[in-house]
């Protein structure tokens, strides 16, 4: 697959020594979907913003399609942020005919709002939209001129967990409809659902890239039981359990093993749940921090 | 269409209906300015105000004190130096100032104007003041009353706090709640999403204006001796430079309150210094010229000239003039400092 983008050596300084971004390179490929993962402060942001060609940065390049961004390059993006307010009194369709205006290309409002499902709120102000609704009509500004490249700058923050997965429904619309999408989140679970690569990104530094499921599989052979502390106290295996919060987790490669072993030593498992390695487990692992602290 | 042009026109669109929805704001850039002409029209519609004016024409470094005449020490009268020309006695045929005195030639003479008690009144002052005799010229004009005279600094205020403040703190709010910064995203260009702003804000309000002009003039019964395309003419210009200055404190700045406190001290000043309620004739030098460099100033001024003594367009080219340039100057100004986004 050819790259569309292609990030070199990237480098961001800000005043007073902030190092947001150190050396960042990688590829996106034609018609993938490209995560960048980490907390808050990773430099996730500022990495996309100069991609958008909205910031520049401090040294490094960034090609487009083997180029380096040109004064046509915000004509063939599509771009939604994390929050972005629209002008008061206009309703959704004003905005989306406002935003198509501004743009030589043009996507026909009616595919965009079936794209987007906007028909319920196409005549209502857009001050008076929910928050799953106004990123719904964010996401369709963001391609109203059929952008080759779609960047997402944390679309879901804030959004409840119904909201979030209907949003993940239409980006996977617009995924399957062959578009390069570029993300940034810190939730895993929507990094491992919608992207094909990911980097996760610490501190402005990439420390793991690859694609989800290669990445979990390269670092872990084991599942997590979750189990009460007293049950699994039962185990006099300290070294096995890790304590978190109510709970303590087991990572274990032989579920059937240690189900038989606390089977054997008295625990109840009425409360029992296993779950499969995350990114967020992965994350834990390569810095020793929860990615939402 | 080109893409600027269609770019131009769908901000514009956008921003004008933004506006025109928000009721309360077109409703007050409409009824305040009506408000406080009624209320000016009600407070001087009584007795005149107890001050006589006199201007003077005295030699270069003559002191206006009683060495140049007894008169001139006479109280409960203001007297300024004027400088010489027509406009002098023009003012004192629109009974603006209630006499010209003019010691510049021996013997000195004065003039007032016939259908004027008031200068009746400052001509026996002046006998009674003793000194060398001046020769009385006269000169005649109805009185311009106040409400005619006020009424164009009043529209003209109202539309200098439109203008600042309608896109100052438009400007300032779209950048602190990242609307410029999606902006920035598409192909829109900072010189035409400003253009866009001033435009819409221009045609907004020359219109609400052209329409509470017409509101005073049939309640006020409001002189109108020139021509009413050649003021549209000056009251589009001046609005235009008024926006383009409003931009030019807006192009950076994130915050309401520092762009409020800019504002007012931009504004204020501007009420006292470009003769909105009184005349500045008569105020010291320095104060004259900054006056000059203010838009407010060539506004209410061309528009009285043209309101008042039915001046043409040649009359109030140096106001037309100097607009235009203040726009240019600003607009240029403004754009080359503008920011999409915050710090």
């Amino acid at each position: 697959m050819p790259s569309v983008l292609e990030v070199r050596d990237l480098v961001k300084h800000y005043p007073r020594g902030v190092r947001a971004v150190d050396g960042l390179s990688f590829e996106v490929q034609e018609g993938s979907c490209f995560g960048l993962l980490g907390p808050n402060g990773a430099g996730k942001s500022t990495t996309i913003e100069m991609m958008e060609g909205l910031l520049k940065p401090t040294s490094g390049q960034i090609l487009f399609r083997g180029a380096p961004l040109g004064g046509h390059y915000r004509e063939r993006v599509g771009i939604q942020f994390q929050n972005t307010a629209l002008q008061e009194h206009l309703t959704t369709r004003e905005n989306l005919r406002f935003f198509s205006a501004l743009y030589p290309k043009r996507r026909p409002l009616e595919e965009l709002v079936a794209l987007c499902r906007l028909e319920e709120f196409l005549d209502r102000d857009t001050s008076k939209l929910s928050g799953g609704q106004r990123q719904r009509l964010l996401l369709a500004i963001a391609l109203v001129n059929e952008p080759e490249v779609l960047f997402l700058d944390e679309p879901t923050t804030g959004l409840d967990p119904q909201a979030r997965r209907n949003f993940w429904d239409l980006v996977q619309g617009v995924k399957a409809q062959g578009k390069t999408i570029v993300l940034t989140t810190h939730y895993m679970e929507e990094a491992y659902l919608l992207c094909d690569e990911i980097a996760i990104v610490d501190h402005g530094k990439i420390i793991a890239r690859g694609s989800p499921a290669a990445l979990l599989a390269a670092h872990f052979n084991d599942s997590v039981l979750e189990l009460p502390t007293a049950e699994a106290d039962k185990l006099h295996d300290p070294a096995a359990c890790k304590p978190k919060g109510d709970v303590v987790e087991i990572h274990t490669p032989d579920i059937n093993g240690t189900i038989a072993r606390l089977l054997a030593a008295g625990a109840s498992l009425a409360q029992l749940r296993i779950r499969q390695r995350t990114l967020e487990d992965l994350f834990l692992e390569l810095t020793g921090r929860d990615l939402r602290t | 269409m080109t893409g600027s042009w269609r770019r131009l026109k769908a901000a514009t669109w956008a921003r004008s209906l933004e506006f025109i929805r928000d009721k309360s704001a077109v409703g007050w850039n409409v009824i305040f300015p009506v408000l406080l002409v009624l209320g000016l029209a009600y407070v001087f519609s009584g007795p005149g105000q107890p001050m006589f004016k006199v201007g003077v024409l005295a030699p270069a470094g003559a002191a206006l004190d009683a060495k140049l005449h007894p008169f001139l020490a006479t109280p409960q009268v203001q007297f300024y130096r004027e400088e010489p020309g027509e406009t002098a006695l023009h003012k004192v045929q629109l009974q603006r100032i209630d006499m010209l005195a003019d010691f510049t030639v021996s013997p000195g003479r004065y003039w007032v104007n016939e259908q004027s008690p008031k200068g009746k009144l400052l001509e026996q002052l002046l006998r009674g003041a003793g000194g060398d005799p001046l020769q009385r010229q006269t000169t005649s004009g109805a009185e311009v009353r106040y409400v005619d005279w006020v009424t164009p600094g009043v529209l003209g205020m109202n539309m200098m706090f439109s203008c600042l403040f309608g896109i100052g703190y438009v400007i300032v709010r779209y950048r602190k709640n990242g609307y410029l910064k999606r902006l920035n995203a598409t192909p829109l260009r900072a010189f035409e999403f400003l253009l866009a702003q001033l435009l819409s804000r221009l045609l907004l309000i020359v219109a609400v204006n052209a329409a509470v002009f017409v509101a005073c003039r049939l309640l006020l019964d409001l002189r109108m001796e020139g021509s009413y395309w050649n003021l549209l003419l000056l009251t589009t210009l001046a609005t235009f430079s008024m926006i383009a200055m409003g931009l030019v404190v807006s192009a950076r700045i994130s915050s309401e309150e520092l762009a409020g406190g800019i504002l007012n001290v931009i504004s204020t000043p501007m009420m006292v210094v470009c003769g909105v309620f009184f005349s500045i004739d008569g105020a010291p030098h320095i104060l004259q010229i900054v006056a000059q460099l203010l838009p407010l100033t060539h506004l209410i001024n061309g528009a009285r000239a043209i309101m008042l003594d039915g001046a043409g367009l040649q009359q109030v080219m140096p106001n037309l003039l100097a607009l235009a340039a203040m726009s240019a100057f600003y607009l240029v100004l403004g754009a080359a400092m503008f920011k999409w986004r915050q710090n």
